[in-house]
């Protein structure tokens, strides 16, 4: 890991912020779908939460990065507001995208989240070419690509990798390594233990993060991203991680045991993290529980905002097909 | 005035839009210094440089979505599928991405992208590198459709879906490269149709190479049986011109759709239900289909004979319509 990168104070904090506000917003629509207001397939990303904080802060703001069937965390990290987030998943025009993308297809094009996918492994073509583009425009932009273990099964994944390493694009691909695509643990669906591995095929720079380690994660990618912008092309970083959820909210899980699960989850990072910045005097008790408080506040604001917009009129339902 | 094949035609088209914008870019297999297994990007990148003229590896699927991806952050690409059969390799992209994120996305991001391929029979080519699938792409929204039929339309067309904010599929057809015409220089937009022929007596409706056939079985038609066909070449399949096709069937009150790929669930059958639904009353016969046989297209040329439609087998049907009308 590069040790140079320095991790201030301010950043800290904002890193919690960040992880919370997803922890909150997560528990969030787990509460709101069963009421009926969240309709679909919706997948939480709760246990993850320091890999997209980590990744995205180490980005500027016009930076891309394009994310997955998983998204709410990658939107939140990448500088995505809360309200037209939430009005998005109770399908309201107000949303980012006009209740027509919903939890599977949240983008925020302004802000270089370049939209999740439903299709597994069908974002990461779409990223080579972001990266694509910021070469060709010379316009020193970076793109993450975030995908899962189950997608590094893919042929895009193999296929973007080579069209990175040849052309050396200012792309990273992160791969969060939770273990399981859906119900198939990596261990029969995947033929190395550590994805990371991959990229020697590809002649690619790597690096294993321990996806709890907010930290961690922010200096590996920062290091990834000064190597990007200074033309010196791609790296995979392979996060391990664990989703503390199902897949889907109403998973039956039967595909681990309630043991494994309660081992990983009572290792909570976010409980942690927020010890670690008592005991470095960054924040004190007090001043954490009043963070909580204020984000708290705002992701009732934002479910408000979201329960009393109005949906798009039917009348339109067919704008935004062609340009 | 000038002569050129429609491959030169092709070609000329992305010239002059790369001359014109620094953002088109073209990338494909084999597309770079070797210009392309048709021709048409010839000279290219040796005029405009290996960044903006990209040969690929075979992994249609990732630079299709590479494109894609570019296409949404600035870029105008184009992208060549040497043969439409390999397409199949890249329908995520098209159809889950391209087609759909303008959408999904609530109309945030334009995908300014043409993917061009080659589609048809005739070569001895066989199963995998001779299919017609058209009416795949127009089934799905978000997509415009494009085959042209002459080097005029090739040139105009390719200029307009080079130029159109929203994904294209151009589809040549491999037997038409070598065919020559004066270029007319006239801008063509995407979605109207063409009425290649005035007639009076039946409308036929003929896609791409099948135009040729169409053309050839009216001449016959005209000079043994006094029949007068109007022949529309649609240009554009998605979206269609339907409001010249229904003109003219309303003029000729009898239609016939002939195109290479199969009949069945294709886009023959649509125009004929939207026509039929549109112009019953002033129909004096069912609306016609005469597609490819539902069959892979086999190798020797007796049997790959056997699927296309023929110049025959127009001339019996359109007879077939006017004597039972």
């Amino acid at each position: 890991m590069p040790e140079k990168i320095n991790i201030t104070k301010d950043l800290k904090v904002d890193f919690f912020k960040q992880m919370y506000t997803i922890r909150k917003f997560e528990e969030k629509v787990k509460e709101l779908l069963p009421l009926g207001l969240i309709r679909g397939a919706t997948h939480v990303y709760i246990g993850e939460e320091a890999v997209a904080v980590g990744a995205c802060s180490a980005l500027n703001s016009d930076d891309y990065i394009v994310s997955t069937h998983r998204g709410h965390g990658h939107c939140i990290a990448k500088g995505g507001s809360l309200k037209p987030m939430m009005a998005e998943l109770l399908g309201k025009e107000t949303g980012y995208c006009k209740g027509k993308g919903g939890s599977m297809h949240i983008a925020n094009v302004d802000c270089g989240m370049l939209g999740a996918s439903g299709v597994v492994a069908s974002g990461i073509p779409i990223a080579t070419g972001a990266a694509f583009s910021s070469k060709f425009l010379e316009n020193k932009k970076v793109t993450i690509s975030f995908f899962g273990d189950g997608a590094s099964n893919n042929g895009t994944f193999h296929e973007c990798l080579n069209l990175a390493s040849i052309w050396k694009l200012p792309i990273i691909f992160i791969c969060e390594n939770n273990g399981y695509a859906i119900t198939v643990p990596a261990k029969i669906s995947t033929s190395v233990k550590d994805i990371a591995i991959r990229a020697k095929g590809y002649d690619m720079a790597s690096a294993i993060v321990n996806g709890r380690d907010v930290e961690e994660i922010y200096k590996v990618t920062s290091d990834a991203v000064r190597r990007a912008r200074d033309g010196k092309g791609p790296t995979l970083i392979e996060a391990k991680t664990y989703r503390f959820e199902g897949h889907w909210i109403g998973d039956p899980q039967v595909y681990r045991g309630k043991s494994e699960v309660e081992s990983e989850i009572s290792r909570d990072h976010l409980l942690d993290y927020e010890k670690k910045l008592v005991k470095e005097n960054i924040l004190s008790v007090s001043e954490i529980g009043s963070v909580k408080r204020k984000i708290e506040a705002e992701l009732e604001e934002a479910t408000q905002f979201a329960k009393e917009s109005p949906f798009l009129d039917a009348s339109k339902v067919a704008d935004d097909i062609f340009s | 005035m000038k002569e050129l094949t429609y491959a030169e035609a092709i070609n000329e088209a992305l010239d002059e839009e790369m001359a014109r914008d620094d953002k088109v870019i073209l990338m494909g297999e084999d597309v770079g210094l070797y210009g392309g297994v048709w021709r048409t990007s010839v000279g290219l990148q040796q005029k405009y440089g290996i960044k903006r003229v990209i040969d690929t590896p075979i992994s249609e699927n990732s630079f299709v979505g590479c494109a894609i991806g570019a296409a949404i952050t600035g870029l105008r690409p184009i992208v060549e599928i040497m043969y439409i059969d390999f397409i199949t390799l890249a329908l995520d992209q098209i159809i889950n991405q391209a087609a759909k994120l303008r959408y999904m996305f609530g109309g945030k991001v334009k995908v300014p992208i043409v993917i061009k391929t080659t589609a048809g029979a005739g070569k001895g080519n066989a199963a995998h590198h001779s299919q017609s699938l058209e009416s795949l792409f127009c089934h799905i929204p978000g997509l415009k459709v494009v085959m042209p039929s002459t080097p005029s339309d090739a040139k105009g067309l390719l200029k307009s879906a080079i130029k159109e904010d929203n994904p294209v599929i151009f589809i040549e057809h491999k037997l038409l490269y070598p065919k020559k015409e004066i270029l007319t220089e006239e801008v063509i937009p995407l979605g109207k149709a063409k009425i290649v022929r005035g007639g009076t007596d039946i409308t036929l409706v003929a896609t791409s190479n099948m135009l040729y056939k169409a053309m050839d079985a009216a001449d016959i038609l005209k000079k043994d049986f006094n029949i007068s066909c109007e022949i529309i070449d649609p240009r554009t399949l998605s979206p269609i011109d339907f409001e010249m096709i229904i003109g003219s069937v309303k003029k000729t009150n009898n239609a016939l759709i002939v195109h290479e790929s199969n009949k069945k669930a294709g886009i023959g059958t649509y125009i004929a239900s939207i026509v039929t639904e549109n112009a019953f009353d002033w129909l004096d016969s069912p609306v016609n289909v005469i597609g490819g046989l539902d069959c892979p297209i086999p190798y020797s040329y007796v049997l790959e004979d056997a699927v296309i439609p023929s110049q025959d087998k127009i001339i019996n049907k359109v007879k077939e319509i006017l004597e039972k009308g």
